[in-house]
């Protein structure tokens, strides 16, 4: 932990994360006690909240709905402020006017994965049974439970069928297990920089993230709400160290190198001398802002236990027997953390069951984060699929 | 491919053969529309697109990632993939016809890729240049070099093709494992069908290229 100390503290008030928690600033669907959320763990979550955002209009058929599935981190502002950092939407690259999800076009949603802290409910959200924060009592939840929610969500908005389902990291697993679990339901998908199952490794780095939240004493065996605090060190640590894994020795060298931090010469010290050492602590105290430290031990279990063979006797194609949806996987060629591997297992299985599946692997140093950046091959072939599978299922834009 | 000149093809009207290639021309002919087609080696996806056209439904393999992303983004359902190691993840009877236009004679195996061309296909397209031709043995023949054409320009020691036929040599390998030749045409230079019904040695001698429509035999 040396050197962490100097993690600032945040600048953005806890008031602000925290009303988002439970009054979110946008759109919120309730669900009563005869709509519960049953869970993979066997209890019905209920009353319960899902917290969404939508782009563009829904056409007169109801064909042309996508869903975007967020990331271990994200949330659903993809393409608007963010009401608590103020920064721009995450996936604006991606989504937006003359972008491949273009809102005069598709009817874009993106929901609040349960579990979250940015609206739908989650550990941070208030247990109406006891009126505290949920904390630790929250039932742990899986991606399939992520993917239960958000089709009740889309039953309320009153759509059968998605023309797409996107996501890519932990919005890719939500994109497999939609189609695992409502092939009819899903009419393409675009699953990115993602896999059918946690790794080892993976499993692995998230733990050392979790232990580092519960190391730091501000946790309080996650009930750090009632005492009014924060585990901000921890989740920084948790942060740092995943943000290294989202990033690739190439990229890092050539951002970075070995360049010092506003100084000529090292301090003999433990103070960030290098910028990539700046760079990591300012990663770790934005993050902190913004995200709730029980949440990102919910959700990276829920990233954890996701294993689609293994809900399917072990075989993969299984999982996608006489699947209609059609795929298109996209992997990038300095992603560590889910390597073009793990797409070609999928595209094997899918293969298997004859699904008609693109895929393409990109060239880039710019590691798993890749997917949230500029990279232009990328949103070529993003657009060209959605295009493609928009022809086949008779949506016209004014682009047509 | 050096295509100077194309000839309309039955079914096709003319101003749709103006951008592609003869032999997929060829190829798409001997494909019943609406069926399922598996293009191993699909390059840029060109035939795909050809077929496409044709109300098929396509799916491609391609080795080199430049060629799938640019297929991807053209839309078309292709995956990056090796014919060598990457047939064997697909099931029995997946498609109507499995197609290898110019690829065979780049794979490790091609005995056991012709063979899981007609276990996940039906029916094989295969299409391959004829080492035969009259212009490679003259090269062999009197210049004593390795042959090299426009369409196969690359030295030896630096070609992916490893592992060249003749026609004949072809035709004796689907008599070997017992495919059933159901269609064969010789192309010229140009990606021109040899129309004439001519021996198999004039074929052998004067097709640039062959093509083979192939159906499971009764095995030997």
């Amino acid at each position: 932990m040396v050197g962490v100390k100097s993690v600032p503290s945040p600048a953005i008030s806890a008031d602000d994360r925290s009303h988002e928690v439970d009054h979110p600033s946008s759109e919120v669907a309730q669900f009563g006690a005869d709509q519960p959320l049953r869970l993979d763990c066997g209890i019905d979550l209920t009353p319960f909240q899902i917290a969404y955002k939508t782009y563009g209009e829904l056409n007169a058929d109801r064909s042309n709905a996508v869903l975007i599935c967020h990331a271990l981190t994200g949330d659903q502002h993809v393409a608007n402020v963010h009401p608590v950092t103020g920064k721009s939407g995450w996936w604006e690259t991606l989504v937006g006017p003359g972008r491949p999800l273009d809102p005069s076009r598709y009817f874009i949603i993106c929901s609040n994965v349960i579990g979250g802290c940015m609206g739908s409910t989650g550990p941070a959200s208030i247990n109406p049974a006891t009126g505290k924060v949920w904390g630790l009592d929250f039932p742990v939840i899986t991606i399939p439970d992520m993917v239960r929610a958000q089709a009740m969500l889309i039953d309320r908005l009153g759509i059968d069928t998605l023309f797409a389902v996107v996501g890519g990291s932990m919005g890719g697993m939500q994109v497999l297990q939609w189609t695992a679990a409502y092939p009819k339901r899903v009419y393409s998908a675009l699953a990115i920089a993602c896999s059918t199952r946690h790794s080892a490794q993976n499993i692995a780095f998230h733990e050392l993230g979790r232990q580092a939240v519960m190391a730091d004493p501000d946790w309080h065996n996650g009930a750090y709400a009632d005492q009014g605090i924060h585990p901000h060190r921890g989740l920084a640590v948790a942060r740092m160290a995943a943000h290294i894994t989202y990033l690739s020795d190439a990229a890092l060298h050539r951002k970075f190198g070995r360049r010092m931090q506003d100084r000529e010469l090292p301090t003999f010290s433990f103070d960030a001398d290098f910028q990539v050492e700046s760079y990591l602590r300012y990663q770790g105290s934005s993050f902190v802002e913004r995200f709730d430290a029980n949440s990102y031990l919910y959700l990276t279990r829920a990233m954890d236990y996701f294993d689609i063979a293994g809900d399917h006797g072990g075989v993969l194609a299984k999982a996608f027997a006489g699947i209609e949806t059609r795929f298109c996987v996209v992997s990038f060629t300095s992603d560590w953390l889910f390597p073009t591997s793990e797409s070609r297992a999928l595209v094997h299985a899918l293969n298997a069951s004859s699904a008609r599946v693109s895929f393409a692997e990109i060239e880039t140093d710019r590691g798993h984060d890749a997917f949230l950046l500029d990279v232009p091959e990328f949103f070529d072939i993003s657009r060209a699929f959605l295009q493609s599978a928009g022809k086949a299922r008779g949506l016209t834009g004014k682009n047509d | 491919m050096s295509v100077q000149e194309v000839l309309p093809l039955n079914g096709l009207a003319a101003e749709q053969s103006g951008p592609f290639r003869a032999d997929h021309l060829l190829v798409a002919e001997m494909v019943k529309p609406g069926s399922k087609v598996l293009d191993v080696g699909c390059g840029e996806g060109d035939l795909l697109q050809l077929l496409e056209t044709r109300g098929i439904d396509g799916r491609g393999i391609e080795l080199s990632r430049a060629g799938v992303n640019r297929c991807v983004a053209k839309g078309l359902a292709v995956v990056q993939g090796d014919a060598d190691t990457d047939l064997v993840n697909y099931p029995d009877d997946a498609f109507d016809y499995v197609i290898l236009s110019q690829t065979l004679q780049a794979t490790r195996q091609p005995k056991v890729v012709l063979e899981n061309l007609l276990r996940i296909g039906r029916r094989a397209i295969v299409s391959f240049p004829n080492f035969g031709f009259w212009r490679m043995r003259l090269q062999l023949l009197v210049g004593g070099h390795m042959p090299r054409t426009e369409n196969l320009p690359a030295s030896w020691y630096d070609t992916a093709n490893i592992h060249f036929c003749t026609i004949k040599d072809f035709v004796e390998l689907c008599d070997t494992i017992g495919v059933k030749m159901e269609r064969a045409e010789a192309l010229d230079l140009y990606g021109r069908p040899l129309r004439l019904r001519l021996p198999w040695w004039v074929w052998n001698l004067f097709g640039e290229q062959g093509v083979f429509l192939l159906s499971r035999g009764q095995g030997k």
